[in-house]
């Protein structure tokens, strides 16, 4: 692993983002109007209400935060295998120096500061509204402890997860939007368990925080060594054709 | 000096003044340091500056002079007579010895299969370090996966290879990377990012020192260093393929794979990557160049290979004309020959034949020693010669002659 290597890929697509401002702009548009309803259903909530209702409330807050960093990176790390080899731009690359994994980590990582900064932008925005317009008993679910930190520790580890499994996508699509229609679908599975959490109809406690965190750190390291090995500079150079004879490897 | 094709120095790779390449050139800058060490130390007078600058000016003179200067007359074009009269593209090509030292690519019986379809059978050759190796072929000959294979981009089916003195295994890919460039013949360049930046990409890639440093050198060596900032996108075809060359220079590859470099071109800027071609040569850099344009093979490689999925024939382009081609003169004459027989009739000449109105076409043993009593014949036969000229085949009739046979 070569760390200069690594920092060239991640400095290459930041350029590449910050030229082209739209990518980052518009990843953020569809997850903050998704909000919009639930926040004008918390701001409704009055200062009466019950400790349940508010929960309630806020339960569908928290599931959407959850559900951006799980769709914000199909966007970029999608295209990020695919969308250079139909831009012409993969081969060169692939005759330098450079390992499978090290450009993958680079492009995981490129992909990984946009999305989580725009999950915590957005959530920053939805803390400052509710801390300033939504009732007490629902700033206090809002800002319980346990819950923001939970928040704060899933949200790279989730947007990490939906990074790794689109450039495993797109390591193996065949065309970019195929890639990123699949990989829009790659936060599903992950998706169904933070609902069950939102809606505690599993309870969240220290432990199963913990564990589940534990448990996507392993997942995100696993999906960096799934999708290096999916990684077939052959495969995507020729297409589906190459693989069939050739009894050598060029380790990458 | 220039005129003798003697070359004393030779512009630096990156553009960036001269180096000497022979012992006259050695010669002439260790008495210019001397003197210049002796003007500026033992005259003991305001004139040691003037003298000293005078010194260095002299220097430069005699560097521009004998510097750069393409052997436009190679000592192997020397001994050949000049021809009567060079037909087609051959016209512009020199002559120069296939470079001897050790060589920086063997390829032994590299075969590519998909599925049932071979791109590549059975191919075999070397190419020496320093040598300008053409690669011709016609569409699907397999040159692209060649080239793909030996950049460690595809793995072949079977055969083996050393590439730039690493063998081509499962655990050298890395390094065989690190050793070579390549520039395939679209250059895939990040267009929303600078030239600089493109650049500076691949120089971390590379690993490269002082990345900053370098890209200037190789930007300096494709002339276009006051394009740095400018977008890729915003540049002419000619001008991304100069960055694409300047890329494969970047790392100072042992081997430089150019993948059709003049492709889409207009004829200043193919003359530019010529030269920069021959200037990689002069460097010591070995070119492995696929190209569909017979006549740049013909004027810019000391040995082309013509593959059709197999490789047809490897050699010097005159090799080649030679060995599939008799030699022949062309006379033309104001009005037909009375007793063409009796005139043609000169030791040397093996056949002759009519060609158009008044035109004969003769095959000799060597055009150089013919030619003159060839000449004497038609004279002393009461001809009106109009010309004399030695029928020279290009690569053109080389190729379409192999590729065609192949194809019948």
């Amino acid at each position: 692993m070569n760390a200069q290597r690594v920092r060239a890929v991640v400095r290459r697509e930041m350029r590449d983002f910050r030229r082209n401002r739209f990518v980052i702009g518009t990843m953020a548009i569809l997850p903050f109007v998704f909000l919009i309803t639930p926040m004008i259903t918390v701001f409704k909530v009055p200062e009466s209400t019950s400790g349940p209702q508010a929960k309630a409330a806020i339960g569908v807050i928290s599931l959407l935060m959850l559900i951006v960093p799980l769709v914000i990176p199909p966007v970029i790390a999608a295209y990020s295998v695919v969308g250079e080899r139909d831009q012409g731009t993969l081969e060169p690359v692939l005759t330098a120096p450079v390992r499978g994994s090290e450009l993958l980590l680079g492009k995981a990582l490129a992909a990984f500061i946009p999305s989580v900064g725009v999950a915590y932008a957005i959530y920053l925005v939805v803390a400052i509204s509710i801390r300033f317009g939504a009732a007490h008993i629902v700033r206090s679910v809002f800002f319980h402890p346990p819950e923001l930190i939970a928040q704060i520790l899933f949200t790279p580890l989730l947007a990490l997860w939906s990074i790794w499994a689109c450039i495993a996508i797109s390591t193996r699509a065949s065309d970019v939007r195929v890639a990123q229609q699949l990989g829009s679908l790659a936060g599903l599975p992950l998706l169904a368990f933070t609902s069950l959490i939102s809606f505690q109809l599993v309870k969240p406690s220290v432990p199963l925080a913990i564990g589940l965190a534990l448990a996507l750190v392993a997942i995100d390291f696993g999906g960096w060594l799934v999708c290096s090995r999916l990684f077939d500079p052959e495969r995507l150079i020729v297409g589906p054709q190459a693989r069939q004879t050739s009894n050598l490897q060029v380790v990458r | 000096m220039r005129g003798t094709g003697t070359q004393w120095f030779r512009r630096r790779r990156t553009g960036l003044g001269w180096q000497p390449v022979s012992w006259q050139g050695w010669l002439v800058s260790g008495v210019a340091v001397a003197l210049m060490i002796g003007a500026l130390t033992i005259v003991d007078s305001a004139a040691r500056i003037p003298i000293a600058i005078l010194i260095f000016g002299l220097y430069a003179i005699v560097a521009l002079r004998t510097g750069g200067a393409r052997a436009a007359v190679t000592p192997a074009a020397v001994e050949e007579p000049p021809p009567v009269h060079a037909a087609g593209p051959a016209g512009e090509r020199r002559e120069r010895p296939v470079p001897s030292g050790p060589p920086a690519l063997v390829v032994e019986s590299l075969t590519k299969r998909f599925g049932e379809r071979i791109a590549v059978d059975d191919v075999s050759f070397s190419v020496a370090t320093g040598e300008v190796f053409g690669f011709l072929g016609p569409n699907g000959a397999g040159k692209t996966t060649t080239v793909r294979m030996l950049a460690t981009l595809i793995a072949p089916t079977s055969g083996s290879a050393i590439v730039a003195g690493v063998p081509l295994t499962v655990e050298n890919g890395l390094e065989i990377r690190q050793r070579i460039a390549v520039m395939p013949e679209t250059p895939g360049l990040y267009l929303r990012l600078t030239v600089a930046e493109n650049l500076e990409f691949f120089a971390g890639l590379y690993g490269l020192g002082r990345p900053r440093e370098r890209i200037g050198q190789v930007l300096d060596a494709v002339n276009l260093r006051p394009r740095a900032d400018d977008l890729c996108g915003s540049l002419s075809k000619g001008l991304r393929q100069r960055v694409g060359l300047a890329r494969a220079l970047l790392s100072e590859p042992r081997i430089v794979f150019l993948d059709e470099p003049t492709s889409g071109l207009d004829p200043v800027a193919s003359r530019e990557v010529h030269e920069l071609i021959d200037r990689l040569r002069d460097e010591g850099v070995t070119v492995f160049l696929t190209t569909h344009r017979l006549e740049e093979a013909d004027r810019l490689c000391d040995r082309v290979a013509i593959l059709n999925t197999r490789l047809r024939t490897v050699g010097r382009p005159a090799e080649l004309r030679d060995r599939l081609f008799t030699k022949a003169l062309v006379v033309r004459t104001a009005a037909p020959l009375g007793d063409p027989e009796r005139v043609f009739a000169v030791p040397g000449v093996e056949s002759w034949r009519v060609g158009d109105t008044s035109e004969y076409v003769l095959t000799v043993k060597s055009a150089r020693s013919v030619a003159p009593e060839v000449t004497r014949a038609l004279v002393a036969g009461g001809a009106d010669v109009l010309s004399l000229t030695e029928a020279r085949h290009s690569l053109e009739d080389v190729y379409l002659e192999l590729v065609e046979d192949e194809t019948a």
